[in-house]
């Protein structure tokens, strides 16, 4: 089915299952710890051995030697592979360095061997007797001392001018020019990335935890080179992904090479430790904001230059990305500059672009509200634009920010705050509030489906995507029951196996809109099947109540598919539409922070929001979805700082205690509302995704609630304690 | 390729290889096949007998298996997640003698004769421990990796309230711990969540302790 022209009225407005709030389907599975996860699969690898990676312990240069002796002695010790015996590999195009290194090294922790053992203690242990010799050369680890230079990125509008900025920020009567710093930082899903994979003659199998199946598939069959039809990747349940699993990672890699060798099904998960320098992280950006507006307030200048680092040949942090879209300004001017690190893989994580680019524009949005002695919920309300203001003639899909940092202002106290920081105290609390702009762009992804109904009338659907905590299970399964006219216990739903039509997957907030529009679109072919099979006439008949009724006549669906059953299967395709419109989501978030007035403790108070992200497919799984990003917000905020080593280039704090997210007394309850809008040019459905969008502009309100509450302005994240002491002796 | 001679603080070896001689001339490294040289000999195993989910269960373990990796790897019980093997963010939380406790942080010989609950022995779909119904039914979790430890977690920090044990939030360590949002949170927080239902975990957790006015 081609999505090119905006939806009309069709099945999934009469909103039966649709848009109501529905436990996840998955739920009874996972609280009883009975859905099974990748390294969980005992029942499919019978006889499986362990394997451990062994990571480079430089960060550059060349492995002299290696010097597996020892550790194939050791006892339980099956296989050893290393570049020296892989055999040869390819470098799947998605990935800037390879899964295995040798005799080059490009990245600390990146593989340099597996050693596979019958148990896990015993390959723990003998990789430990891996010994090597490395040639070390110098790296680049240091983004200020790189950015010097730092050509504009490859790619589409990595620079973007529209009228003369320089006049007009000259001209401009109130500016703001600032610079902001975003450090690296690390998804830390709570499931370490971890495969099975066993071989069954020139065919392998992967029981991982992966995001996107097709690329899975692609890239481990350029790395092996091997044909895409050898290889099935299986991965229905993940343990979250954040943007880390959007490509097959060294255990996947290594997995297939240790089972190839040890002629049997291997496991490997990364350990905790190894993840944040074997992976790829969202890289530190740099970023500079001029801000020009008149008197009144209207934005007349407004530029944002970015500057981010990873390893040759890979790709920067997009965070101007946004300010190409977000408010009205007639001189504009973005430039997104890539410069050369040997820092681990730098890559997308939740958001990439928007998340870190909002907390740098959003804070100066903050910083030019106070210049002009204007409310910041105002001024963002008055630069508001309903066209992409690098291109007037290209609208907005649907947008209503106006209405969200409104309805967002009432609902939260917003008239309370005092426009002057450190005025409002709450025993030794200095208590502020913050707002920011929510903004996300909405991408749709090609993705198919196949549907069946079987003799009992059941209803099951089949597509490679995945649930990585998003809930695709969820909103998949009440797409084919508001489709199928049947209710949620009649359907089946399959995800996360390569032999199912290949599907958008879960990245860039494009699953969920993406993958229901293909359920849509085969339940639209089934429905056309069923009704000529029954002789109805394929656009009137209805479906309804387990039931198709076409005229005075009405059949069971049990009945119609008969006993062999019957499935239809399809793929949406989109057109121009996003190219024609600027399809976005939108939102504002408010916080309310407390600073220690001695200790500079900050404190998350309050936070809510509310939310434009077209039809909510489910209330309950999209608002975890908001409530996920807005906390990784507070992380990103307070907290999350993946500090580089710049002797050795690795990050230093490489695990859970020292790389800090946010745990259960960093977060307040939050409120989220959704607005209820409809979006016709995002799909079928109406939907755009809401994934990644309460985590956009989020750490900027924080970052405002603590100016607001202490007079302290911090343009270098994470906000920790000294730079607020820092600035606490000043005020 | 710039070598760095002049770097005295070598990672070479020492890291990864540990302080072990220098073994002698290359090994031919022959994936799939045997080990060259002799193999060492295994370490030997230790019986350890505990009942876990209330049934008796005799293993022979290498000491160094984990608790949580006794359940896991060798009873199947996979309920219990290794998140980090570091006891720093509490997937592995598993009851012994009524207690919670980081499975991965303590070694299974060491649980000789205790009785151990993991998420198994709670409930099953279509049969419900009450916590985990609370957690379907306020969407406690995403992914549900951290799932497990967090309901496990969650019962515990009912019954240490209960018991009057004080928490780091607890106004007055003397008195009684009283069910406060607060007093959940911090008694949570060793149960790391990266998808961040938190806000929904503290609802799930109220609603089954009957308490309506945390937030």
């Amino acid at each position: 089915m081609k999505f090119e022209t905006p939806a009309g009225t069709n099945p999934i407005d009469q909103r039966r299952v649709i848009g109501k709030p529905t436990p996840r389907i998955d739920g009874p599975l996972k609280v009883t710890g009975t859905a099974p996860y990748a390294f969980e699969r005992n029942d499919v690898a019978p006889g499986h051995a362990y394997g451990v990676i062994v990571g480079s312990a430089v960060a550059k240069g060349r492995i002299a030697r290696i010097d597996t002796a020892d550790a194939a002695r050791a006892p339980g010790v099956i296989a050893i592979v290393t570049h020296e015996n892989a055999g040869k590999l390819g470098k799947a195009k998605a990935h800037t360095a390879t899964m295995l290194a040798g005799p080059m090294v490009e990245h600390y922790d990146q593989a340099v061997a597996i050693v596979v053992a019958e148990t896990f203690e015993q390959a723990r242990d003998a990789a430990k007797r891996v010994r090597v010799d490395y040639a070390r050369a110098k790296g680049r680890y240091d983004l200020a001392a790189a950015k010097a230079g730092a050509p504009i990125a490859p790619g589409d509008k990595m620079k973007t001018a529209v009228g003369d900025f320089a006049r007009a920020f000259a001209a401009a009567p109130v500016t703001v020019d600032a610079t902001y710093t975003t450090p690296d930082q690390s998804h830390t899903m709570m499931e370490p990335h971890a495969t099975i994979a066993a071989w069954d003659g020139d065919t392998v199998t992967l029981w991982t935890s992966n995001q996107m199946i097709a690329w899975a598939v692609r890239d481990m069959s350029e790395t092996l080179l091997i044909p895409k039809e050898k290889i099935r990747v299986v991965s229905p349940y993940v343990g979250g992904g954040f943007g880390g699993k959007l490509w097959v990672r060294s255990d996947a890699v290594m997995a297939a090479l240790a089972a190839r060798a040890a002629k049997r099904p291997v496991k490997v998960a990364l350990a905790r430790a190894q993840i944040m320098n074997n992976t790829t992280h969202r890289p530190a950006t740099i970023q500079r904001i001029r801000l020009g507006a008149d008197r009144t307030g209207k934005i007349t200048a407004i530029a944002h230059q970015t500057w981010s680092g990873d390893l040759p040949g890979g790709g920067p942090e997009t965070a101007a990305n946004q300010t190409q879209l977000l408010y009205a300004g007639a001189n504009r001017l973005t430039e997104t500059r890539l410069a050369v690190l040997d820092l681990p893989e730098a890559n997308a994580m939740r958001a990439p672009g928007e998340a870190p680019g909002m907390m740098a524009l959003e804070v100066a949005m903050d910083e030019l509200a106070e210049k002009l002695g204007m409310d910041p919920v105002r001024l963002r309300i008055l630069n508001d634009t309903q066209v992409d203001p690098e291109k007037p003639e290209r609208p907005f899909s649907d947008r209503h920010l106006v209405r969200c940092l409104e309805e967002g202002a009432q609902r939260f106290g917003w008239a309370r705050r005092s426009a002057t920081p450190g005025k409002m105290r709450d025993g030794r609390w200095l208590v502020g509030m913050g707002v920011a702009a929510a903004f996300r762009n909405n991408m749709n992804m090609k993705s198919g489906a196949r549907v069946g109904v079987d003799r009992k009338g059941m209803v099951t659907v089949a597509t490679d995507m995945t649930d990585i905590g998003t809930g695709s299970y969820t909103i998949i399964a009440q797409t084919a029951a508001e489709m199928m006219g049947v209710p949620l216990d009649k359907v089946i739903v399959l995800l996360g196996d390569s032999r199912f039509p290949e599907s958008a997957g879960s990245g860039g907030q494009w699953g969920g809109n993406s993958s229901t529009a293909g359920v849509y679109a085969a339940c639209v072919d089934l429905r056309r099947r069923i009704a000529q099979k029954l002789g109805f006439d394929a656009d009137r008949a209805t479906f309804a109540d387990g039931k198709v009724s076409d005229g005075g006549r009405s059949v069971d669906l049990a009945k119609a598919a008969g006993d062999d059953g019957i499935s239809g299967e399809d793929t949406i395709e989109f057109g121009r539409l996003n190219d024609d419109y600027a399809q976005a989501t939108f939102g504002a978030h408010f916080v309310e922070a407390g600073v220690d007035a001695h200790t500079g403790e900050i404190r998350v108070r309050r936070m809510s929001g509310v939310y434009d992200a077209g039809r909510i497919l489910n209330p309950v799984s999209a608002r975890s979805q908001v409530i996920g990003g807005m906390s990784m917000g507070i992380g990103a905020a307070l907290m999350e700082d993946a500090v580089v080593d710049p002797r050795f280039g690795y990050f230093v704090n490489h695990d859970l205690a020292e790389y800090h997210v946010p745990v259960h007394l960093d977060v307040p309850h939050q409120e989220v509302v959704f607005l209820d809008t409809l979006d016709d040019k995002t799909s079928p459905m109406k939907a755009k995704g809401v994934g990644e969008l309460g985590m956009c502009g989020a750490a900027a309100a924080v970052a405002n609630a603590v100016y607001n509450a202490c007079g302290v302005r911090i343009r270098d994240y994470p906000l920790t304690l000294d730079k607020v002491l820092k600035g606490l002796a000043r005020v | 390729m710039n070598d760095e001679p002049a770097f005295t603080l070598s990672r070479r070896g020492a890291l990864v290889g540990g302080a072990a001689a220098a073994a002698a001339g290359a090994v031919p490294i022959d994936a799939g096949a045997a080990p060259t040289g002799p193999a060492q000999p295994a370490p030997p195993t230790v019986p350890v007998r505990f009942t876990v989910n209330g049934k008796a269960r005799a293993l022979d373990l290498d000491p160094r298996v984990t608790l949580l990796d006794a359940l896991r790897e060798h009873l199947n019980l996979t309920g219990s997640k290794k998140g980090c093997d570091h006891g720093q963010c509490g997937a592995c939380t598993v009851m012994v003698e009524g207690k919670r406790i980081n499975s991965c942080l303590t070694l299974a010989v060491m649980h000789d004769g205790d009785a151990i609950t993991t998420i198994e022995g709670l409930g099953r779909p279509g049969d419900l421990h009450p916590m985990q119904a609370a957690f379907v039914k306020h969407d406690g979790f995403q992914c549900g990796y951290c799932t497990p430890g967090q309901i496990m977690s969650s019962i515990a920090v009912l019954q240490e309230i209960k018991d009057g044990v004080p928490s780091y939030v607890t106004a007055d360590v003397a008195g009684s711990a009283t069910l406060t949002g607060e007093e959940l949170r911090e008694r949570m927080s060793g149960n790391i969540c990266r998808c961040a239902a938190y806000s929904n975990i503290i609802a799930a957790i109220a609603d089954v302790a009957g308490a309506k006015d945390v937030a």
